[in-house]
């Protein structure tokens, strides 16, 4: 293998990490804000609320994302008037508002569901003794199910992000010049698919490692209650991470 | 034209390759499906194995397949495939090239993918068993071969279902980026479609129904296979 | 005879019925699919195109068997190295790069590479009016006349498909002018034009008449000079792995007596409405 093609390549590919990560960040934060409000509607008992919530959770999971990009971009550009006569049209004209949305769509389902079942697994005896405790809907959620779920949800979260990290990569398709499109250009250039896909494959797998340890730190630092008592009282809080 | 002309049957409709590629999506996923199962009972296997350096491989091999993007692993047995082929079946004394077909690719592809995830479900299905059957397998005598057969893999199939279910799903929308390798299946169908008459929305809007009409049929299925499965358990 | 079969990865089976017995080999050529009318996917996803056509002739006067596959342009170098198939004709042209990896036969087409752009868009005056600029013949001609046009094109964008001589003539003449946008395929980047999402597209002047001439198209049209020599290279030729000299000088000898007969220059005058042939 040769060395110094692999690391002129990882630096070449380097310039397409900014925009994988902020891609990644942004559909991870988007699609979650909008999970949220979809869990919270489809536990609640209203049918107005509750079915456009299943159907949209239906769909987005139901189809590969690849085809929601296709639909989204090339789908959408059919219909410029009319977009243009709405006013949305200087937002689906960029590739990276449409891979944007594509991602947060699809992340969101997901997370929904993951959202959902966090907060269904919050037991009942605990938020029957808020309820005791004479505390109102919202301090109840902030105090109660809130830390609850979130601790409930981690893990499951944690997989959501890295496959958002992995998904960005269909962004290449539609001419966002993120990591994957690099390499896929690098190919066609220099016609080495091996070297180059192991060069990527290790940016990707590197987010991925940093990431999964991140969310392991903080669900580590979220239950304190259930380790053991230390030996001896601890150094630092740096111990945490 | 209209909705019904473009994907209607007529001569100039695209209903007849749209449903044919539709097929060809089906036949991949199972393809890739089965694939991933060999691979990862391979890899629970030995990640369950007490030898550590085959638990190091399969770590390696679970870490690697879902940390990676999907499309570069696609890529990598696209083009890397049929060129390492190639090499071996020089080094066998053979000439030229070895192609590989572009279903074969994919369904290796999806095998890689949906076997590092079928792995997980595997090795947790097995560790769902109660040891007393193992025990009690052994107590009787049973030679593992045996005690494979009527213990543990009825068991393990039983409580894998749900997993494989969820891994089935994935594998089937993973099945789109297979269209990169120029095989034609659903998603490639509509490229095909929409840059030839210019109609990108109608092409997609079918591909994600016919999508969702197979996971819907799908989810059917797996929850009935759950329900037949569970027939001998008792419920709480 | 030309039997068209749209089963399985629509594949074209081209048969020549005394050839295949004689060579016993088929040779398998891979063409895009969507590079109009040098290829291109028919309604109901049968191939067709100039360079179909061109196959099934070349094919049947070096007697031997083919078969046309389609592949995705940005991955048809690689594949014909890992040995997918052994021809490649996808209106690729000679070019010293891609010359270091693959082998080529002798061109059959040529043309110059050209904008296009809409006709009530601020690119449409672009000043060239479709003269053909040669940088090997005419290299002053050709840097003035683009000089000419980069004050219009300063800040637009253009799209190209991905690793194409026109990719390569943007980066090397007009990176920082316009901003370059890369395209899977021609066909993408042509409806991005339509949708406004790109004010211009850089292609061969042939194969954006091709998709002009089509009737979503008809506000868009050629504008500027045209431009041929140093990158775009020497013309369109199959493509075909390195070391394989016997199947280089059947489609040599092939392409070489259609051109003697004026076969070539009827299909061109079929596919392109002109006469894009090399003549010696």
């Amino acid at each position: 293998m040769d060395l110094a093609f692999m690391a002129e390549t990882w630096l070449a590919l380097l310039a397409g990490l900014p925009l994988t990560l902020r891609l990644a960040g942004w559909s991870v934060l988007c699609g979650g804000v909008l999970a949220l409000v979809l869990a919270l509607m489809s536990l609640s008992r209203h049918p107005a609320l509750v079915w456009p919530a299943r159907a949209f959770v239906f769909v987005f999971r139901g189809t590969p994302l690849l085809v929601q990009v296709f639909l989204i971009y090339y789908g959408l550009g059919q219909f410029r008037p009319t977009l243009q006569a709405w006013g949305v049209w200087w937002f689906f004209r960029e590739a990276y508002w449409c891979a944007l949305t594509a991602l947060s769509l699809n992340t969101a389902a997901y997370a929904a569901e993951i959202i959902r079942g966090a907060i269904l697994s919050v037991p009942y005896g605990q938020i029957e003794a808020g309820r005791a405790c004479g505390m109102g809907r919202l301090t109840l959620a902030r105090r109660i199910v809130g830390p609850i779920a979130l601790r409930q949800a981690l893990p499951a979260y944690s997989n959501e992000i890295v496959s958002m990290v992995k998904a960005t990569s269909l962004a290449s398709i539609i001419t966002l010049a993120e990591v994957t499109f690099i390499a896929q250009k690098l190919i066609a250039q220099t016609f080495r698919a091996v070297e180059i896909f192991i060069c990527a494959g290790s940016i990707y797998l590197l987010i991925n490692i940093a990431v999964t340890r991140a969310i392991l730190g903080l669900e580590y630092w979220l239950s304190p209650h259930l380790r053991a008592a230390p030996r001896e009282p601890p150094a630092s809080e740096a111990a945490h991470a | 034209m209209t909705y019904l002309e473009l994907m209607g049957f007529g001569p100039t409709g695209w209903g007849p390759a749209m449903l044919r590629a539709a097929g060809m999506t089906v036949v991949v996923a199972v393809l890739g499906f089965l694939a991933g199962a060999v691979f990862g009972s391979l890899a629970a296997w030995a990640k369950l194995s007490r030898v550590r350096p085959l638990r190091w491989l399969a770590d390696g091999y679970t870490t690697l397949l879902r940390g990676v993007p999907d499309l570069l692993v696609i890529y990598l047995f696209y083009f890397g495939g049929s060129a390492a082929l190639s090499a071996v079946a020089r080094m066998l004394g053979g000439q030229g090239f070895v192609g590989v077909p572009a279903l074969l690719t994919g369904a290796l592809a999806l095998g890689a993918i949906s076997g590092a995830y079928q792995a997980e479900v595997y090795r947790g299905a097995f560790l769902a068993l109660a040891r007393g059957e193992l025990e009690a397998a052994r107590a009787v005598g049973m030679p593992p071969a045996l005690m494979f057969r009527r213990i543990v893999a009825p068991q393990v199939l039983r409580y894998a279902i749900p997993g494989l279910g969820n891994v089935w799903q994935l594998v089937l929308k993973e099945s789109a980026l297979i269209s990169v390798t120029g095989l034609v299946e659903l998603l490639r169908q509509s490229q095909i479609g929409s840059g030839s008459t210019r109609e990108p929305f109608p092409f997609y809007l079918t591909a994600a129904a016919l999508y969702l009409a197979i996971t819907t049929v799908s989810t059917y299925g797996f929850g009935w296979l759950e329900t037949r499965s569970m027939r001998g358990v008792r419920r709480a | 005879m030309r039997i068209v079969t749209t089963l399985g990865a629509a594949l074209i089976a081209v048969a020549a019925a005394t050839g295949a017995l004689a060579q016993g080999r088929t040779v398998r050529i891979a063409t895009e699919g969507a590079y109009a009318p040098y290829n291109f996917t028919a309604p109901g996803g049968k191939l067709d195109g100039f360079e179909i056509e061109l196959a099934a002739e070349l094919c049947k006067r070096a007697k031997v068997t083919c078969e046309i596959v389609q592949q995705d342009w940005d991955g048809i170098i690689p594949a014909l190295q890992a040995g997918k198939y052994d021809a490649i004709m996808a209106g690729m042209n000679i070019t010293e790069k891609r010359e270091a990896v693959i082998d080529f036969s002798i061109p059959y087409v040529q043309e110059a590479g050209s904008f296009g752009v809409a006709k009530d868009g601020p690119l449409a005056k672009l000043p060239g009016d479709g003269q053909v600029f040669n940088f090997d013949k005419d290299n002053a001609g050709a840097v003035k006349a683009l000089e000419a046009m980069k004050p219009m094109l300063k800040g637009k964008t253009v799209g190209v498909q991905v690793s194409t001589i026109h990719s390569t003539f943007l980066d090397k003449y007009l990176k920082g002018t316009v901003e370059i946008r890369e395209y899977k395929t021609t066909e993408q980047h042509d409806l991005d034009l339509l949708s406004g999402r790109i004010d211009a597209i850089f292609a061969s002047a042939s194969a954006i008449r091709g998709t002009f001439d089509k009737p979503d198209f008809k506000d868009y049209t050629l504008a500027g000079a045209r431009f041929s020599g140093d990158v775009f290279g020497r013309g369109v030729a199959v493509g075909l792995r390195k070391g394989e000299p016997a199947l280089k000088k059947l489609f040599d000898e092939a392409i070489a007596s259609m051109n003697a007969d004026g076969s070539l220059k009827a299909l061109s005058m079929k596919w392109f409405k002109s006469d894009i042939t090399i003549k010696s």
